[in-house]
């Protein structure tokens, strides 16, 4: 019965939903061309010396990449020891961002008290403070800490993130009733124990999505990184990418840089790929209704 | 009487779940803030490796920043850069969005679609930045190209032009961001129940009817969400330019951000000028985002909460 | 964050130290100190710059306990694999460890992107005093452009304090020893190269242009920048760009200067020979006989290493041909040995690592031995050149090999030694600053505007007064 309905309601516009169809197939075509053009650079670049880098941009991929790869791992540069760095750093920035920002958005979601709404009003205020504003005082503080060259600095501040809150607290609008706390409750469940068991999964397609992008931009984050790491043990990629290209003009070989380049891409590209069927698929279980 | 007792002592939770943020927040955000600003009335820099103060100054920092800082001109850059990037970004996102959730397309691979979309962002600002200067040279492909196409007759600067340079800036950008912002409304748009879209159908609704009448309202909080975090983001434009024109801002600073002026006032750590600028990017901040909150009329937002 | 080729360039052109040099002439000026505790002998000119004072007392350091790690900070592997390769009894453990003896060695390297290099230094080297002794940096490495800042300062130890005399490093050419003099007249630092710039012509450019590729031939017609700016208008008749970048000439120009970036009194001064620069240059980039405006490193300036590319001439060291102009490519100038070299119009210089002994050191005899031997130790030395195609610090060594026969490839057979050992011996860094590295850099950038014909002169001029009190907010415009 449906869809019979529905077919005759296709062939009333279905002249107007082909062409319809058409372009839009055309220009996303052209959109994934723009976006993957330069994974295609990257790794044409990756696989050229540095005399043949000297002369200009060719499409045709070289025969270096292998040997670019290897100078890169056997360099002096750690790059192993950077992804391992990275991957730590991100890993744990990720985690703790959704984790905390969900319990967050939670506490002014799910209850009723004092100042809740002047407390959220003042998280949407700190959202606006831009990082390098604070970059100054920030580095003087940790200074004092002793938290210089530490993990520390650049894995903790992440539990407040004040956007990604807002964007957990939208999400739990629409995907969290109340009700549901209510009957937990009544069945005796703790508090800690109704968030952890109840509330999280019901969070998990929001928490997937914020995690995809505090993962990346952690991962892709150079500015704080670079002010706090010292030593070479404890950098993270971007740094180590940025001292290669920094690097004496004597050793200095951009196709080493590019072929680091790809490699400390590929991670982020298989954890997002992981993720990506909680934004890309189904996800029908409501979302960030207002 | 019982019950009540009971909802109190739920709600002292609600405090409870806070002090993480609350304490973490109060470390690395609040202090340094405070110091940030304190910093701002002194005079205090390097000069080699000799400290220079800190000297209370008053207002002086402030003074100076708008008498010889061209603050309003790096402004106006980032504005410009940031809406040059951001509508084309908006626009796209929303019609991708639309065709996405659109059920009467029944568009084939989306899932290969929407994964593509977001992959520009995973690579590096600084990276992608290197790629397109080697594309953009005087000598690269892209004038290549335009050549041998007889578009243009001698090779075209790009870094040379205030036009070019602030639109491969924006395109950056655009290409960065518009796949996440796309997830963010498609997100938006799984919850409209797709009954609606149906039932809109067969009431014989155009595609553009469905997407003013439907879509888009429904939309609006996400959409606020997207131009608050993309406002900020913008004004927060450093890596992009930076990297494109070598920290030059090249030509005569039509380029150069906000952040690329803090970055420079950090080079000699003047922790006062840098202050000062920063406790005005704090407020430009705070007045654009309120600009936007009460125009989108979304205070009943804050009501909700 | 950052970058593309370019950023490279900015590091890169710090490294390049584009000093002041001075022929000894006249104008009285001044550095950041004047020359009070120095002496008088070495040079006849009235010049402010300081002397070396040959009669401080060496200080005997052979009796004091070496500490257990010798601390070295520096910016990239240069250094690193000098020692490894060339000082005897150094051993690697790891990238960043290694052993001289008993002595733990590590190394501390930050890249010099976005001056990390030297903002990390300053603030250790801040905390140097109440830093444990095995925290304490022993040693650390620096560039021309910003010797000054460290030079002038308790920071580094006179090597007079090692125990190294100065007539132990009279085989050393002296404008390594200017770079480093303190404005009391101390030796702070020394380097085991030298970086003597010639003009390298491409060959086939100057049999088609000149009639002839015989350097001699080539030198008459860029004796003086007269010549060569005449070269240039014949070059571009024929088909070829003089230079690729309009900043390629500029190091022969800033070492040649008669007065300072900066003046005793903190104020930015731009010297007839900086505007020299710029009007030469915008007048021949207007011609079209400059290719582009880019940065060195950029693919504009690269082009050039490749026939096609057309480009006349480059200004560079020794390094500069052997790693930098795709000598291993095929189809680049180089590989087919079409490079020449001549002096060129003035001499200058480009590069060059300095080694400084840290105050607060524990490892003097260490450091010292360090210095001994790398950057005089003729046999050690000698090696160097072989192994690393560097052209060293040490005066007869190259003497005797500009004399040998050895010829480079790149050259076509030509032995540019000799060349390069006359420059280097006629280099002359008296009017250097503190702040020249942002001064270079900063200059360099505002007057791309004007180049790009963006900005007049003026409005050029004033971005750069602009952009360096803000880097510097001590000088004053």
């Amino acid at each position: 019965m449906a869809d019979i309905k529905i077919n005759t309601v296709e062939e009333r516009v279905k002249g107007s939903v082909k062409s319809r169809r058409v372009v839009a197939y055309v220009v996303l075509s052209i959109a994934c061309f723009f976006c993957l053009i330069w994974f295609y650079i990257l790794i044409i670049n990756a696989t050229r010396s540095k005399g043949e880098l000297t002369r200009g941009f060719t499409p045709i991929p070289s025969t270096h990449l292998f040997e670019n790869l290897h100078n890169a791992l056997t360099g002096t540069q750690p790059i192993l020891n950077g992804m391992i760095n990275s991957i730590i750093v991100s890993v744990c920035t990720a985690a703790l961002c959704v984790y905390f920002s969900a319990m967050t958005a939670y506490a002014i979601h799910a209850y009723d008290f004092k100042f809740k709404k002047a407390i959220f009003t003042g998280i949407l205020a700190i959202m606006m403070i831009p990082t390098q504003v604070t970059a100054l005082g920030f580095l003087q503080l940790i200074d004092k800490m002793k938290l210089m060259d530490n993990f520390i600095p650049l894995i903790v501040p992440s539990i407040a993130a004040p956007i990604v809150f807002f964007y957990m607290k939208q999400y739990m609008e629409s995907a969290l009733p109340l009700e549901l706390l209510e009957a937990a409750r009544i069945d005796g469940a703790g508090e800690i124990r109704i968030f952890n068991t109840i509330v999280l999964p019901l969070m998990v397609p929001a928490m997937a999505v914020q995690a995809i992008f505090s993962f990346v931009s952690s991962w892709n984050n150079y500015f704080t990184p670079a002010l706090v790491l010292s030593t070479d043990k404890k950098k993270t990629l971007p740094i180590l990418i940025a001292q290669l290209r920094g690097a004496d003009f004597l050793k200095f070989d951009m196709g080493v840089v590019y072929a680091t380049i790809a490699f400390s891409i590929f991670p982020v590209v298989v954890v997002y790929l992981v993720l990506s069927k909680f934004i890309v698929g189904g996800l029908a279980a409501g979302s960030v209704k207002g | 009487m019982k019950k009540k007792k009971s909802v109190v002592s739920y709600n002292k939770w609600g405090y409870i779940f806070l002090i993480p943020f609350a304490v973490v927040f109060v470390i690395f955000q609040l202090i340094p803030l405070v110091n940030t600003i304190k910093n701002s009335f002194f005079e205090h820099y390097r000069d080699g490796l000799t400290i220079i103060g800190p000297n209370w100054v008053g207002l002086k920092n402030y003074g100076k920043l708008f008498s010889e800082g061209n603050i309003l001109k790096y402004f106006k850059n980032t504005m410009i850069m940031w809406i040059m990037g951001f509508v084309p970004q908006i626009i796209i996102s929303l019609l991708f969005a639309a065709w996405f959730s659109d059920p009467s397309l029944r568009l084939k691979c989306q899932r290969f679609f929407k994964t593509v979309i977001y992959l520009p962002n995973l690579i590096m600002a600084s990276a992608f930045s290197m790629l397109f200067f080697t594309l953009f040279s005087t000598v690269g492909p892209v004038n290549d190209i335009l050549i041998k196409l007889g578009i243009i007759k001698e090779a075209y600067d790009f870094m040379a032009h205030t036009g070019s340079v602030r639109t491969l800036v924006a395109l950056m950008n655009c290409l960065m961001w518009f796949g996440n912002t796309t997830i963010l409304l498609l997100a938006g748009m799984m919850g409209i129940d797709t009954a609606l879209f149906e039932a809109a159908e067969v009431d014989g609704a155009t595609a553009n009817q469905v997407f003013w009448k439907i879509t888009l309202p429904i939309l609006k909080p996400i959409l606020i969400y997207v131009m608050v975090t993309s406002l900020i983001g913008g004004l927060q434009m450093f890596d992009v330019p930076q990297i494109l024109t070598d920290g030059k801002g090249s030509p005569n600073n039509s380029a150069t951000t906000l952040i690329m002026c803090l970055n420079n006032h950090l080079y000699s750590k003047n922790y006062g000028m840098g202050g000062a600028l920063s406790v005005i990017l704090f407020f430009i901040t705070g007045v654009l985002s309120i600009i936007v909150f009460k125009f989108s009329g979304n205070e009943d937002k804050y009501g909700k909460a | 964050m950052k970058k593309r080729l370019l950023a490279l360039s900015m590091a890169m052109i710090m490294a390049a130290g584009t000093l002041a040099g001075c022929t000894g002439d006249t104008a009285p000026a001044s550095t950041t100190g004047g020359d009070e505790g120095g002496s008088t002998t070495t040079e006849a000119t009235p010049t402010e710059k300081p002397v070396l004072d040959e009669n401080v007392e060496v200080v005997d350091v052979s009796e004091e306990v070496e500490g257990k790690v010798l601390n070295i900070y520096c910016w990239n592997e240069e250094f690193k694999s000098r020692l490894t390769d060339h000082y005897p009894g150094y051993t690697e453990v790891d990238a960043t460890h290694g052993k001289i003896g008993d002595i733990d060695v590590v190394w501390n390297i930050t890249p010099s992107d976005d001056n990390a290099y030297q903002n990390n230094l300053d603030e250790t080297l801040l905390k140097q005093d109440s830093a444990a002794a095995d925290d304490k940096i022993d040693l650390f490495l620096v560039e021309a452009d910003y010797a000054l800042k460290y030079v002038d300062t308790d920071y580094t130890m006179p090597v007079t304090d090692l125990g190294i005399s100065l007539s132990e490093l009279s085989t050393q050419y002296k404008y390594t020893q200017d770079v480093m003099t303190s404005s009391d007249g101390k030796l702070k630092g020394v380097s085991w190269q030298g970086c003597p710039g010639v003009l390298i012509y491409n060959r086939e450019a100057a049999k088609t242009v000149l009639g002839s590729d015989e350097p001699a031939d080539v030198q008459a017609a860029v004796k003086d920048w007269d010549t060569y700016k005449a070269t240039a208008a014949d070059m571009k008749k024929a088909g070829y760009y003089m230079t690729a970048t309009v900043n390629d000439t500029y190091r022969t120009f800033s070492n040649n200067v008669s007065v300072p970036w900066v003046s005793a009194d903190k104020k930015v001064q731009v010297d007839d020979n900086i505007k020299r620069w710029v009007d030469d240059s915008k007048e021949m980039y207007d011609a079209g006989e400059i290719k582009s405006t880019e940065n060195l490193w950029g693919d504009a300036w690269s082009s050039g290493f490749y026939p096609d590319g057309k480009v006349f001439c480059y200004f560079g060291p020794a390094w500069l041909i052997n790693f930098c102009m795709a000598a291993d490519t095929d189809g680049s100038i180089a590989n087919q040995g079409g490079w020449g070299a001549t002096e060129g119009p003035q001499g200058f210089f480009w590069g060059g690592t300095w080694i400084c002994a840290a105050n607060g050191t524990d490892n003097k005899a260490t450091v010292a031995d360090i210095m001994r031997k790398l950057t005089v130790d003729k046999d050690i030395m000698v090696d160097i050149v072989k192994k690393d195609d560097d052209f060293v610090n040490n005066q007869p060594a190259m003497e005797e090999l500009a004399a040998s026969d050895y010829t480079s490839a790149v050259f076509g057979g030509q032995n540019p030694l000799g060349m390069f050992a006359a420059g280097a011996k006629n280099i002359s860094l008296d009017k250097i600053s503190a702040y020249d590295q942002g001064c270079n850099e900063e200059f360099q950038n505002a007057m791309k505007d004007y180049f790009d014909g963006n900005a007049d002169y003026d409005t050029a001029l004033n971005k750069f007064y602009d952009a360096i009190t803000t880097k510097y907010p001590a000088l004053s415009k």
